[in-house]
């Protein structure tokens, strides 16, 4: 691992701007699915129409621009450069070196083939260092197990355990808070190569 | 019949938060950079009464919708601040921060007093399932007044700030309506299914 070592560059995907032209419709599908907006938001399940990603897609760039604390990514298939999914680090806190990590996969189809752990491994790799954060947080509700395992493998550990936080389906269901230190990072990502 | 002392506790009282009154006293509570270390992550910085009133103004009836200052009952002081999430999300859980900007007030059950009024606002007026708080590993008095008040921990975000040169956890803390109307409901004459004032 050295400086020509490529950041955006994983063995499945790889991590790219936004497309402005193409991926709004793609991303307008993933938002009719329950099994992808419940399992990526905490906020209601509002289905978006082309036209309002495209808005929030200039939000989200506005926000980067202005805010200076957050990094979103569009994690793509190297093999055809199909779009899988977004990853982001936001709500980055410069002075405590500490932020938060979320990424999802859109299409059912697409889950369970290791472009997750793949996108979770460069996203690590850029928030530890390029950014040179100290500790990153992944908020995850209890029934999302897929996300619990992935960043459990990635290294994180579970350290709040909020009871009863989110209300869904007629039950509650607690909402944790996982971390990872970059010591703890350094130390898996060597026995990975 | 319905409780109508919502707002009023034993040592204090919750009460609508004026942009004039909170500005010159935010200024003057924040110059206290010990004030400001506990109460927030972000770096302590100086903001003047103008900028702080004009900030205030514009996020009354968002972000400062549930917040409110504490008044002292014996002689009205305004001693602090305290607040809910302005924007009550479908899931029924909603964090508090308080501050209590006057040093003289520490520690004497003025902050704890003030939290429970809110608990019981959230609860029983704003119909909350929980209530959730973040706290700093440096300050003990804020934990101690937090369990009073009946919060338990629920985890520790571990070195999350970095301080003097030091890492220090984020403390998780919260509280389900069910455990507060067991611990508090016979204070407040509630029913035992937690519907009202029993008298």
């Amino acid at each position: 691992m050295d400086i020509s070592t490529p950041l955006f560059d994983g063995n499945l995907v790889r991590l790219g701007p936004i497309d402005h032209e193409k991926d709004p419709e793609i991303e307008s599908r993933w938002t009719h699915d329950p099994a992808f907006m419940r399992m990526m938001y905490i906020d209601p399940q509002r289905p978006l129409s082309v036209f309002q990603l495209k808005k929030k897609y200039e939000q989200i760039e506005k926000e980067i621009e202005e805010e200076k604390n957050l990094f979103h990514f569009r994690i793509r298939a190297r093999a055809d450069d199909r779009l899988l999914g977004l990853g982001e680090l936001g709500r980055i806190s410069w002075p405590n070196g500490s932020g938060y990590i979320r990424l999802g996969l859109g299409a059912t189809e697409d889950r369970g083939k290791g472009f997750g752990f793949d996108a979770l491994g460069l996203l690590l790799r850029f928030a530890f260092s390029e950014l040179n954060l100290f500790r990153l947080t992944a908020i995850i509700p209890d029934y999302n197990q897929p996300a619990r395992a992935l960043f459990l493998k990635a290294g994180f550990s579970e350290e709040v355990r909020r009871r009863e936080a989110l209300a869904r389906d007629g039950r509650r269901w607690d909402l944790c808070n996982f971390g990872l230190l970059v010591d703890e990072w350094k130390e898996k990502f060597h026995a990975w190569h | 019949m319905l409780g109508t002392d919502l707002l009023t506790g034993k040592l204090v009282r919750l009460a609508a938060m004026d942009p004039e009154s909170a500005a010159s006293a935010w200024v003057n509570w924040r110059a206290n950079s010990e004030y400001a270390r506990l109460l927030d992550m972000d770096p302590a910085i100086v903001h003047s009464v103008k900028a702080t009133r004009a900030w205030v103004e514009k996020h009354l009836d968002d972000w400062l919708a549930h917040e409110f200052h504490i008044h002292t009952l014996e002689d009205d002081r305004l001693i602090g601040s305290l607040g809910l999430d302005g924007e009550i999300k479908v899931h029924g859980d909603a964090f508090v921060g308080i501050g209590i900007g006057d040093p003289a007030y520490w520690g004497q059950g003025y902050g704890t007093d003030a939290m429970k009024i809110i608990l019981r606002y959230a609860f029983m007026e704003l119909n909350m399932h929980r209530v959730s708080l973040d706290v700093f590993d440096y300050n003990p008095r804020a934990i101690h007044s937090y369990e009073k008040a009946g919060f338990k921990l629920e985890g520790r975000q571990r070195q999350m700030m970095r301080r003097e040169g030091q890492r220090w956890d984020v403390i998780y803390m919260g509280i389900l309506r069910a455990d507060w109307e067991k611990r508090f409901g016979a204070e407040y004459r509630l029913e035992p299914d937690g519907t009202g004032p029993n008298k």
